[in-house]
């Protein structure tokens, strides 16, 4: 250590150097976002709750192919398969799990149908786990609730496709 | 304040009779007291917002218009949380600690004049009192590590004996010096001395004050001031990424928040005092204005915001590094100090005669 640097030390140099750097940024502008009322923008391709669509017609899309129950790597997915009265293949029971679920998109990717969708939907809780549990008739209400919003993600992100 | 205690006192004295004069004590503890208390719950506010602030953040601003009852919500739910103490610990001492903790740091502002005859006991020995009471506040926190019988309480404690220890060598030379510039011990005296002068009676009162001829006393006693109340860049005694929390790990509900009003009082308390110490307390800085609190607030005021700028900016020291500080460069410095204004003021050139 130099006779400079001594000096330097001993007048607390880079001490107050760094004090000024932080009395800088006390008048800048804050970048905080004032979230529930301000969002940032999100992708059309986020993965956030998950909902069940169905077609315009009101038909759901699901044919209870079970891709998503098995490419799911966290097994969030419970699927049992039933005959509708109507003759056609339909899940009697479509439970996923958000407490285990990664959001990873694979069941959305695997669906032959479009039926299983990742909405942006992200601010959701549930006050134990069984509130995270959601049943099919959740995740279609989630799907018609949400429709438009879900649609638009799906056209703006169409042409990547 | 004379005045007051006339007024009050033809009113209350033929109610309490003999037991008046500890009425009145009572009095004036609770008017200091209350608004201190008030103070140290904003200053955490204050602190989160300057940080936040520094950090481009903007702090707090959902409770309340402004976020400005955080404080409060704050302090109800610490009073809600369940004091919890650990069945290893030695109940007697750990319920002590925290008392131990805040009863100095709440007892020194006895002597701390805000503004000329307001102190609760102007006593001669104002300066002793002040070393003596802070010397204590370290038993509350040593008590506090070694009743939680836990090994990151138990070191905390030994770090902050050794940190307080240390730093106050330094704190009390610092002192000896405005002591010695003052000749006097009682605090009203030592900031009176300091509006007379060459200076001072040009008008100019900032250049008489004690900060400048004690310029390196005066930046030490601030940074011992850090240290002494464990504040960032000296809280290895809490570093929460070695040792948690220090000697507070085991606390919690209000056990913990007495431990943090210590921490905060002592904060303002250290503030306060580099201001009558070195800033000339409640005297204005130029003739023209007249003396008073607001001058005291406002000095206090930029050493808190000074106090909450320093823990922004800089890491933690490392703790050797407190140490070698603490010894190897303040100690020295501070004894060369005494001996340099020592000198001077026996010298023809002492400004202080």
């Amino acid at each position: 250590m130099g006779a400079r640097d001594y000096i330097g030390s001993l007048f607390l140099k880079e001490l107050f150097k760094g004090l000024a750097l932080t009395g800088r940024h006390f008048f800048r502008r804050k970048l905080t976002q004032m979230f529930p009322e301000e969002r940032t923008p999100l992708s059309p391709r986020f993965r956030g709750l998950h909902a069940l669509r169905r077609y315009p017609d009101g038909e759901e899309r699901c044919i209870a192919c079970k891709l998503c129950e098995a490419v799911c790597p966290a097994m969030a997915i419970t699927i049992e398969i039933g005959e509708r009265e109507d003759g056609s293949r339909r899940t009697t029971r479509y439970d996923m799990d958000f407490s285990k679920c990664i959001y990873c998109g694979f069941c959305e990717e695997a669906c032959p149908v479009d039926a299983i969708v990742e909405t942006q939907i992200f601010d959701y809780h549930g006050e134990e786990r069984s509130d995270l549990y959601y049943t099919k008739k959740m995740l279609l209400a989630t799907g018609d609730r949400f429709k438009d919003q879900i649609e638009a993600a799906k056209a703006a992100d169409a042409k990547y496709r | 304040m004379d005045a007051i205690k006339q007024m009050l006192g033809n009113l209350l004295e033929p109610l309490f009779g003999p037991l008046w004069p500890a009425v009145w004590a009572l009095i004036t503890i609770v008017a200091l007291l209350a608004p201190l208390m008030l103070c140290v719950a904003y200053l955490t506010y204050f602190e989160r917002k300057v940080i936040g602030a520094i950090q481009l953040r903007v702090g707090p601003n959902r409770v309340g218009p402004l976020g400005l009852l955080q404080p409060i919500a704050d302090a109800v739910k610490l009073l809600l949380k369940e004091v919890i103490i650990p069945s290893g610990a030695n109940k007697a001492l750990f319920v002590i600690g925290p008392i131990l903790a805040i009863a100095p740091s709440l007892a020194a502002w006895a002597v701390v004049p805000l503004d000329k005859g307001v102190v609760v006991a102007d006593i001669n020995a104002g300066l002793l009192y002040l070393v003596a009471i802070v010397s204590i506040e370290v038993y509350g926190i040593i008590i506090a590590g070694w009743a939680s019988n836990s090994k990151y309480a138990f070191l905390g404690a030994m770090r902050a004996t050794a940190q307080m220890v240390s730093y106050e060598v330094s704190l009390g030379f610092a002192l000896i010096c405005v002591l010695l510039i003052s000749s006097s011990l009682n605090m009203t005296d030592i900031v009176t001395r300091q509006g007379e002068g060459t200076f001072a009676s040009m008008g100019l009162g900032f250049l008489s004050w004690n900060w400048l001829p004690l310029l390196p006393m005066f930046v030490i006693y601030f940074v011992s001031g850090l240290a002494e109340t464990n504040r960032a860049p000296f809280d290895v005694v809490e570093g929460e990424s070695e040792i948690v929390a220090g000697h507070m790990v085991e606390y919690s509900g209000m056990a913990f928040a007495l431990f943090f009003l210590a921490e905060y009082a002592n904060m303002i308390l250290v503030s306060v005092m580099t201001s009558i110490l070195f800033l000339g307390g409640w005297l204005s800085p130029v003739g023209f204005m007249p003396d008073g609190f607001h001058w005291l607030a406002l000095k206090t005021a930029f050493f808190l915001f000074v106090f909450l700028w320093v823990r922004a900016t800089f890491p933690r020291f490392r703790y050797d590094h407190v140490m070698r500080l603490g010894w190897k460069v303040f100690v020295p410095i501070t004894i060369v100090w005494v001996v340099v204004v020592a000198g001077w003021m026996m010298s023809p050139l002492s400004i202080w005669k």
